[in-house]
This record gives structure tokens, sequence and C-alpha cells, in this order.
């Protein structure tokens, strides 16, 4: 055994050095990685989300209304972008996910406040991340006291003192008791899907390249279209497979409530795996190597992951992240499963997500399909 | 042979960024010819080939397979060519059956599977047959890859250095089945590097820094290329090679095994040269006809 030497060591450091430099992609990716990670942890994510959207149904307009809607609008929390007299409208816009609060001033709001009977100010919460509207619910409780301040003056002013003018009384919906898995797991699936099926389809064209196999295949009489076909269609059983496995596990482990449709789920699903497919085959269509294939996995996950609303709650991120967001399929498609399991969400309420989802699909595809060279050029 | 050309292509042009890879290139081969395609590392070998059979599109330049033209006929091409890539090029995690399956089907071959039994048969690998083809050693990966180029019964042959790193006796019977099939019709344009295969050639053609350069049988590119060699053997020949190299005259002296080649372009004066080297013990000077190689190693001393 020869002893260790400084000059064979430099000779080896001199070598991994100047491969280094030379995996351009790899370089751009040690760089790039932290620069998103720090940005999108940095400005985009925010644990206590503030402006969440919210809609008021006012069943008895008056001054108290007025007072509570302006009290609502002033809170850093809400913004009150719909406001309404019919209480299935506000309902609609919670099922979609277009609010995630609504607040209902009921019949007779003003006298039973006048007559000291304490109404009720119900709060309907979108409880499927729990995270995301706990701030601003008690944002909400606390204008039971401040709301009416300026109101109850001269007659009313002994209301101002004692109990609150009127009770605030919170529904959580879609997830009563707060559980966080039930926001979680349903979004894992969009997170793993998009993983691995990225991941596959780029990995098995580039290791055509990469061995020397795809020369042969391409002097072969296939067409792009077959072999585009050939290389997803078994990706996509390996898609439809992983999802049983989770939403199994969903079940049956997590207890995570199924209340919507499992044929609507698979159309979608069919959809989103299609569309990951697409991006996964686009991206072996640059990549060099099966490195290189996986760290652009990793730059399309990394968004897909902090960005859409899985880890992180979406409302909370300011307009750029939000549209970075709406691109990714799995900001749509995680929106559509938790609509759907959680919301029974039907064919109309999640047709909004639906629609980019497949013009996304059909972008990423086309665009694979126009990278695909026939020949070695 | 019908006189019909199984490749007829003019001002063949490639430029990968600024570079240019193939320069102008013509090439002519009858049917049911075998011919030589030869040249230095890099010289537009497989670029060449490549764009015959339709996986690179030419820059410039037009001209026809197999009666298909090879800018916008390429899947007819495909169809009928085979092409057997430089490096092993059949997956390595399929076996041996399930390689020559796939390329019977991709080609759509009716009665395929007696097909790919025969071909197992004849290539000895019925028993192996289960085998990963990643486990083949090179000549028998570069029999199967034959053989899957092969299968669709093609009426052209390209072969990029096929028989690189395969041993004499597994190079021999590759040649012997190259004639079998050329006899039966088949044209067959191989890369190579060994000058034993070139002479095995009906014509051979020389390509350096992309243009071709020589073409004709063995015999007419020796001619062509008005050298003379004289052969210097002995013993201890080896310490004259140096001394040799630098007289004038002398375009190179090379060893061929034991026996010391010194070629030029000017006779009297390699005689000139060699003259000291005559009265030796030992040591006998012969004129003789140049060899492919002296000829090759002029050619791309030339153009450095």
């Amino acid at each position: 055994m020869s002893s260790f030497s400084l000059s064979r060591l430099a000779a080896m450091l001199a070598k991994e050095f100047l491969q280094m430099r030379r995996d351009r992609l790899t370089l751009g990716m040690i760089v790039g990685v932290p620069v998103m990670q720090l940005f999108l942890f940095g400005f985009a994510i925010n644990l206590n989300p503030k402006a969440l959207p919210t809609a008021i149904s006012i069943d008895d307009p008056g001054t108290f209304s007025n007072s509570i809607v302006a009290a609502l609008e002033n809170s850093s929390y809400l913004d009150v972008i719909r406001e309404t007299k019919s209480p299935q409208e506000a309902r609609r816009l919670l099922d979609e996910g277009k609010v995630l609060f609504v607040v209902e001033i009921p019949e007779n709001f003003s006298r039973d406040i006048v007559r000291g009977a304490q109404p009720d100010l119900v709060v309907e919460t979108d409880a499927t991340d729990p995270a995301a509207g706990s701030y601003a619910l008690a944002a909400i409780n606390s204008l039971a006291t401040t709301a009416l301040r300026d109101d109850l003056v001269g007659p009313l002013a002994a209301r101002a003192q004692g109990p609150p003018p009127f009770n605030v009384v919170s529904h959580l919906l879609y997830n009563p008791e707060s559980i966080t898995q039930y926001n979680i797991i349903p979004g894992l699936l969009a997170v793993i899907l998009t993983m691995t099926m990225v991941l596959m389809t780029c990995l098995s064209l580039t290791r055509e390249r990469e061995r020397g196999t795809y020369e042969n295949l391409l002097a072969m009489p296939a067409t792009p279209l077959e072999i585009m076909i050939g290389k997803i269609t078994p990706n996509i059983m390996i898609g439809a497979v992983q999802s049983t496995i989770i939403l199994l596990v969903a079940k049956f482990v997590f207890n995570v409530p199924m209340i919507g449709s499992f044929g609507l789920l698979a159309v979608a699903l069919a959809f989103y795996i299609t569309a990951n497919l697409a991006v996964g085959y686009t991206f072996s269509t640059i990549a060099q190597n099966q490195l290189q294939a996986m760290q652009m996995t990793m730059f399309f996950l990394l968004p897909a992951i902090l960005l859409s609303g899985f880890a992180f709650p979406f409302e909370g991120m300011p307009v750029w992240a939000q549209w970075i967001g709406e691109v990714l399929p799995a900001t749509h498609f995680l929106r559509i499963v938790r609509g759907i399991l959680l919301k029974g969400n039907g064919f109309g309420e999640i047709w909004p997500n639906l629609w980019p989802l497949i013009l996304f699909m059909f972008v990423a595809g086309s665009f694979a399909l126009a990278r695909f060279r026939r020949t070695l050029d | 042979m019908s006189g019909n050309l199984a490749i007829d292509v003019s001002g063949l042009t490639k430029h990968f960024g600024t570079k240019i890879a193939v320069d102008h290139v013509d090439i002519a081969v009858p049917e049911g010819e075998v011919w030589g395609f030869l040249g230095p590392n890099g010289s537009g070998k497989t670029t060449t080939i490549r764009m015959l059979c339709g996986l690179l599109h030419a820059d410039e330049g037009q001209g026809t397979c197999l009666g298909y033209d090879v800018r916008t006929q390429s899947e007819q091409i495909k169809r009928e060519t085979g092409y057997m890539t430089q490096r092993f090029s059949f997956w390595e995690d399929l076996s041996i059956r399930e390689n020559l399956d796939f390329v019977a089907r991709m080609y759509e071959l009716d009665d395929r599977k007696a097909k790919v039994n025969s071909t197992l048969d004849r290539l000895g690998l019925v028993k192996r047959q289960n085998q990963m083809a990643g486990a083949l050693s090179g000549g028998w990966k570069q029999r199967l890859a034959l053989a899957a180029c092969m299968l669709h019964s093609p009426k052209l042959l390209l072969l990029d250095e096929p028989t690189a790193g395969v041993d004499p006796k597994a190079r021999r019977d590759f040649w012997e089945e190259i004639h079998t099939l050329s006899d039966a019709g088949l044209t067959v344009l191989v890369s190579t590097h060994y000058m034993d295969e070139a002479e095995r050639c009906d014509r051979i053609v020389y390509i350096q820094n992309g243009k071709l350069i020589a073409r004709g049988t063995v015999a007419e590119v020796i001619a062509q290329s008005k050298l003379f060699t004289f052969i210097v053997e002995g013993e201890d020949v080896r310490r004259f090679v140096q001394r040799l190299q630098d007289e004038p005259g002398v375009e190179h002296a090379a060893f061929f095994g034991a026996a010391l080649h010194v070629t030029g372009l000017d006779r009297d004066a390699l005689e000139h040269a060699l003259a000291p080297y005559r009265n030796e013990s030992g040591i006998t000077v012969l004129e003789a006809p140049p060899s492919l190689e002296d000829v090759f190693i002029h050619l791309q001393e030339q153009a450095q």
C-alpha cells in the first residue's frame, strides 16, 4: 500500500473540480435551488396568512350590518370579496373554494341587539386547511366586542357595557375537528404523483439516450407518437396504483372523509397524471443524462410542494407567488382532490380547477411532442 | 449486378455548430456490393452513415438510398435498411429473445415467432435465449446486433465499425457472414479501421476531415497514391526508425509487424536515403508495392 500523497490528492481534486465545472446544469442547480428556496420560503410562505377571501351574507341591512362589514374589511386578516343577500350563494362560494369565510348577518340582527338579546353572528369557515383560517377566526371573534362600539351610544350605551352585544358562532365546515391529516393526506396524493410521474417519465427516455439504445429506436420505423404513448402508458398505470394505495391508506389508516364521487376523482386523476407525464417527457427531451433528469424533476417538485397550497396556505402567499402557483397542475389538483373528498364537490364545483389542468396537459403534451426529434440532430 | 445504385448521394454536407463534419461527400454504391468506409476517428464516417439512414438531416446535398430520397423519405429507407450502431445499442436489460422479438414487432414482421426462432437457431443462441443481452461478451453482442438488424430482411446494411473490439476469430466469422449476405444480393456499407477488412471490400472510400479524398478498389487507391515503399528487415532495424524518418524524401517509416516500411513519393530520394543501410550486415532492403495502410498513413499525414 502506498502512503498518502498530497500531490495525488491535488490531482484528484483538480479532476473533480474540472468535471464539476463542466456539468453546467448541476452547477446551475447548486446556485438555483438555494436561491429558489430562499425566495420561496422567505417571501412566499406565510404561516400567518392575511387578507383571506371572505363573503358576507346580509339578511338584515342597517347601521349595525354596515359597521360589521366595515370592521371586517378593516381587519387585515379578511378581504371581503363579496356581499350578498343570499346565504346559498355565499355557501356556494365556500364550496368552490373561492372564499374561506362566510359571515352571515341573520334576520332581525339589529332588533335583537337593541333588545339586548345577543343575536348570533354565524361564521362558516372552510376548515379543510385548519392552519389557514385560525388567526383570522380569532380576529373575527374579537369583533364582537369592538365592531359596534361607535354605534352603541345614546339610549344604547348600556349595551356597550356588560356582555358583548352579539355572539360569534363559528362553524368549521368540511373538517369540523380541524384534523390536519384530512388536509395533508389528500394533498400528498398530488405531491407524490407529481414526483413519481415526472421522474419516471423523464428517466425512461433519458436512460435510452444515455445507453445509446435511443439511436437504435430511432433507426427503426417507430413514430414519435408511438414512442411517447408507449413510454407514458406504463407510468399512467403506476400512477393509478399509487393513487389507489394512497387513497386506501387515507381511508383506512387516517380515516380521511371521502364524501364526493370516486368516478369524478378518477377523471381528475387521469388528467393530472397525464399532465405530469407530459412535463416529464418534455424534461427528458432536454436532459442529457439521468442525473440531470433528477435535478430537473426536483426543480419542478419544489414549487409544487411549496406554492401549491400543499405545505402552506395558498391565500397567505403574495400575489406573484399565487400566480406561479396557479400555473402548476399540483395547485389545481390539490383543490380538486380536497374539494371532492372533504367537501363532496361535484363536477360544477371542480370545473374551475379542472380546465386549467386540461389546458396544462395539452400545452405540455404539445410541447413534448414538438421537442421530440425523430433524428439525432 | 443489375447496375442499379443502392446508395447514390452527392454533395452530402453536415455542420455541427461552426464545425463542418461532412463536407460535400458523394457516394454511389451499386446494388449487391460491399463497400468499405475508411478514415481516421472523427473524420465523419458515423455522421455520413446516420445521414444515409435518416437519423440526421443533411444540411446540403441530395440523393437516394434504395431509390428513396434521403431528405424526405427516411421512413421508407428505415424500413429497408439495417443499421448497426458503433456502440451496442440493444437493450441490455432485455433477454436475447426479447430483443429480437421487439425488433421484429417494430418492423411489423409476419410470422414473427418463426423468424425469431430461426435467427436464434442460426446464431446458436437457442440455449441462451433467455439470458440478458447485457451479459453477452463483445463478440456475441456483435453477432446479436447483426442478426437483429438483419431480421427484417433489409436490402441495405449500414455497419458502423461493427468489428471494433472483437476477437480475430469472431471478426473472420463476421466477414464470412457479410459476404454470404452480399452474395444473396444485399448491399453493404461498412466502416472500419482494419486494413484486412478493407481489403475484403469490393471498393473502398476514404474520408478525412469530412472530405472524401480517395475511392476505388484497393489496388486503385494504392495506385492513385503514387507512393513507393521499401521494406527494411533484419536485426535491430528499430534503431534506424528515427533517423530514417528525418531523411529527405521519406514520408514516413513505420513498422508492420517486424518489418519497417519506408514510404515516399520520390523513388530516387528514397533510394538515396536507404543506400547506407543496404550495406549493413543482416539487413535487407527490398522494394515492395505499398500496402493500403501505407497509403492511409500517408493521406493522414498529408492532411496535418
